[in-house]
């Protein structure tokens, strides 16, 4: 553990003796990402505060650069770490820039007036994150979406080694989101800045994190790359998932799937189904699908709706059990949708599943 | 502009009054050639102590108002609505009755010790009120019940006092910055201006902690030390004026209110020497008031303070609710 930048031996976080989360142990090298991922209330935020030095640590010790945390000096630390938080910072008369400015507050001397070189600084943070359009408009006055990108800018103008975030991307829309992660990426790699938040976007967490901590409702249940993380059926278990289903390939999310014996037959394949799948499931007519390779974009979808999808793995043939298999599920339905009308060469089987059904219910074809 | 202001309303406050002392004969008799053995007196015992007081108690009002309203991050915490100024009043009051008897001449310090006391006595009240209940608005009822406590308190203390102390008792516990003296103004002024000189040098940390105890920890302040800090210079400022001059209504909260509206800012170092100035005009501006609106009765401070300071109340309540 001593080799990391940031890391914690055992460590127990929570408030006034109440224990949250216990045995807590991470380990953040300069210019990584380390993303907290769970459900509500699990305690990510506790983790955060923890770390920050704003929670009493209930056992166990965090250290930064080899430093425990309880021994740095506060200003010393206040110039290593900055934070982002969901708590609102509160502003009486300030403007975007005033706000930025307080950033520098570690930097400056017993009054807290800052130099023309802090001013600098603020001007630079604030083009970076590019709110210098409304800098000099009233903190409290600017959207949700806006105030988030003030506190970044806030918080690089600290020009910390560390940077706490808390869902720094819940309020930003989807350009935002991009270009907020887009920036702690580049900073992280160019200013070696080590970089800890949480997320709820978990499409988003799997790109972004070099290292993923997934904290469970009674434990930190797990601490390792996004490959290792996003294993099948784990996300589920995490969140406690009950309707719906979680894709950890895609990163996709389904809703439930119609329930009761497939009243539909759908030929899909090559990417031709998912809106179809999804359209039946709007309407709540449970489906049966194939055949359908399992690297096939509709793969993941047809798995989360359809009520039995007729599969085979990437690299092999289909075979004539399957065929028999979606020849039956067809025959037992009362209507037939037909996506596709070529085929590979890859895939006979298909397209003689596809010749039958034309046979058998040709006025169904769409 | 606010230290040019100071200096007519301290003009006028010692020019104007049920006699009038015109400015040429204030300057020939501050050089010591004065004939007039009356308006000497009034000058040298009478009008000078009460417009330093004035002065100095003003800013001491007004600045443990904004140090109230900083701690308990609300715009209209001050105190006299939180019950500090009434909890420091029952202590003085107590000391009035009980040494009185005793000893003739109650020293100002004793005067601001007890009232001190008192101020930390209610302050912990409010504290732990603080704790419970996170609403700006049951705070300030928490606070105005307190002070009613007090209040009553101190009254059944002067209904069993002996009558001559009660004549005293009555004009001070409303609020008066009459029967100052000499040495009440030397006591006051070393503890106001050392009270103010420290609370200039942590306008950094306040203004840290003006942004959220999260952040200001994040910052690098150490907020179990400024916390207890404020609330000892605040509850400083608020038993000096008590002790002198009693409960004094709405100067806290009005005046930072105003000073921010009048300059567009809520920086604390600019705020403390701002809130300061703009206490003491204030203050000059409603004992002058006070003195002369209704010459020869007149009229308790905190009458005055109110006509003026409880509308700027309601406007800020009026503010917040459409934000």
């Amino acid at each position: 553990m001593a080799d990391y930048y940031v890391s914690t031996q055992n460590l127990s976080v929570g408030y006034h003796k109440k224990t949250v989360l216990e045995n807590i142990t991470i380990g953040v090298n300069r210019g990584e990402i380390l993303t907290l991922i769970g459900p509500n209330g699990a305690g990510k935020s506790t983790i955060l505060k923890s770390l920050a030095g704003q929670l009493r640590l209930l056992a166990g010790t965090v250290y930064i650069d080899r430093e425990a945390l309880s021994l740095i000096d506060k200003n010393a630390l206040s110039q290593k770490l900055a934070v982002v938080f969901t708590q609102r910072l509160r502003t009486e008369l300030m403007t975007c820039r005033d706000v930025v400015a307080t950033g520098r507050y570690p930097y400056t001397g017993r009054f807290g007036i800052l130099s023309a070189k802090d001013w600098c600084k603020v001007e630079e943070a604030m083009a970076l994150i590019q709110i210098t359009a409304f800098a000099d408009e009233d903190f409290t006055k600017i959207s949700d979406g806006q105030r988030q990108r003030v506190m970044l800018a806030r918080a690089i103008c600290q020009e910390p080694d560390i940077i706490l975030l808390d869902e720094p991307t819940s309020h930003l829309d989807m350009k935002h989101k991009l270009e907020f992660l887009q920036l702690l990426q580049n900073m992280a790699r160019e200013k070696k800045l080590s970089v800890i938040m949480s997320l709820h976007e978990l499409d988003l967490a799997k790109k972004v994190s070099d290292k993923i901590m997934c904290v469970g409702t009674h434990s930190v249940e797990r601490f390792g790359t996004p490959q290792e993380i996003f294993e099948e059926h784990y996300i589920r278990t995490l969140f406690g998932v009950t309707t719906g289903s979680f894709d950890e390939r895609t990163c996709g999310m389904e809703l439930e799937a119609p329930k009761g014996k497939p009243e539909v037959f759908v030929l899909a394949g090559a990417a031709s189904g998912q809106d179809t799948f999804r359209s039946l499931q709007r309407k709540g007519i449970a489906f049966a699908t194939g055949i359908l390779f399992e690297n096939d974009m509709d793969y993941p979808v047809a798995k989360a709706l359809a009520a039995e999808t007729v599969s085979v793995g990437a690299l092999e043939h289909i075979g004539q059990e399957r065929l028999r298999r979606a020849q039956e599920l067809a025959a037992s339905c009362k209507r037939i949708i037909c996506c596709r009308s070529s085929f590979a060469p890859w895939e006979p089987e298909n397209r003689v599943l596809y010749e039958g059904l034309k046979a058998y219910q040709s006025s169904l074809f769409t | 502009m606010l230290a040019a202001l100071l200096l007519v309303m301290t003009v006028l406050n010692i020019i104007i009054g049920s006699v009038p002392i015109p400015l040429a004969e204030v300057f020939g008799l501050a050089a010591g050639n004065g004939t007039d053995a009356t308006a000497q007196t009034i000058l040298w015992q009478i009008r000078l102590p009460r417009t330093i007081a004035a002065v100095v108690l003003g800013g001491a009002l007004a600045l443990s108002g904004y140090l109230l309203q900083t701690f308990f991050h609300n715009p209209i915490a001050g105190p006299f609505v939180l019950g500090i100024s009434s909890g420091a009043k029952l202590t003085v009051a107590l000391l009035l009755v009980l040494v009185a008897n005793q000893v003739t001449n109650i020293s100002s310090v004793a005067m601001i010790a007890a009232a001190f006391a008192g101020a930390l006595l209610a302050m912990g009240f409010v504290l732990i009120m603080a704790r419970v209940v996170d609403k700006m608005s049951m705070l300030i009822v928490g606070g105005v019940m307190i002070g009613y406590i007090c209040s009553a308190v101190t009254d059944i203390v002067v209904t069993f006092a002996s009558d001559a102390d009660i004549v005293n008792l009555h004009n001070w516990s409303k609020g008066s910055f009459s029967g100052i003296t000499w040495e009440n103004v030397r006591v006051m002024s070393v503890l106001v201006f050392a009270t103010t000189a420290v609370i200039f040098l942590i306008s950094k940390p306040i203004s840290a902690y003006q942004l959220g105890e999260a952040y200001a920890q994040n910052m690098g302040v150490n907020l179990k030390l400024l916390r207890m800090l404020l609330v000892f210079l605040s509850s400083m400022l608020a038993a000096c004026i008590t002790a002198f001059a009693g409960p004094v209504s709405f100067v806290g909260i009005a005046v930072p209110h105003l000073v921010k509206q009048l300059f567009g800012t809520a920086k604390p170092l600019f705020m403390i020497p701002a809130c300061f100035l703009g206490g003491s005009v204030f203050c000059l501006l409603c004992d002058l008031l006070a003195r002369t609106a209704f010459a020869p009765t007149e009229m308790s401070i905190s009458t005055v303070t109110a006509v003026f300071g409880a509308p700027i109340v309601i406007i800020i309540l009026f503010r917040k609710q459409r934000a």
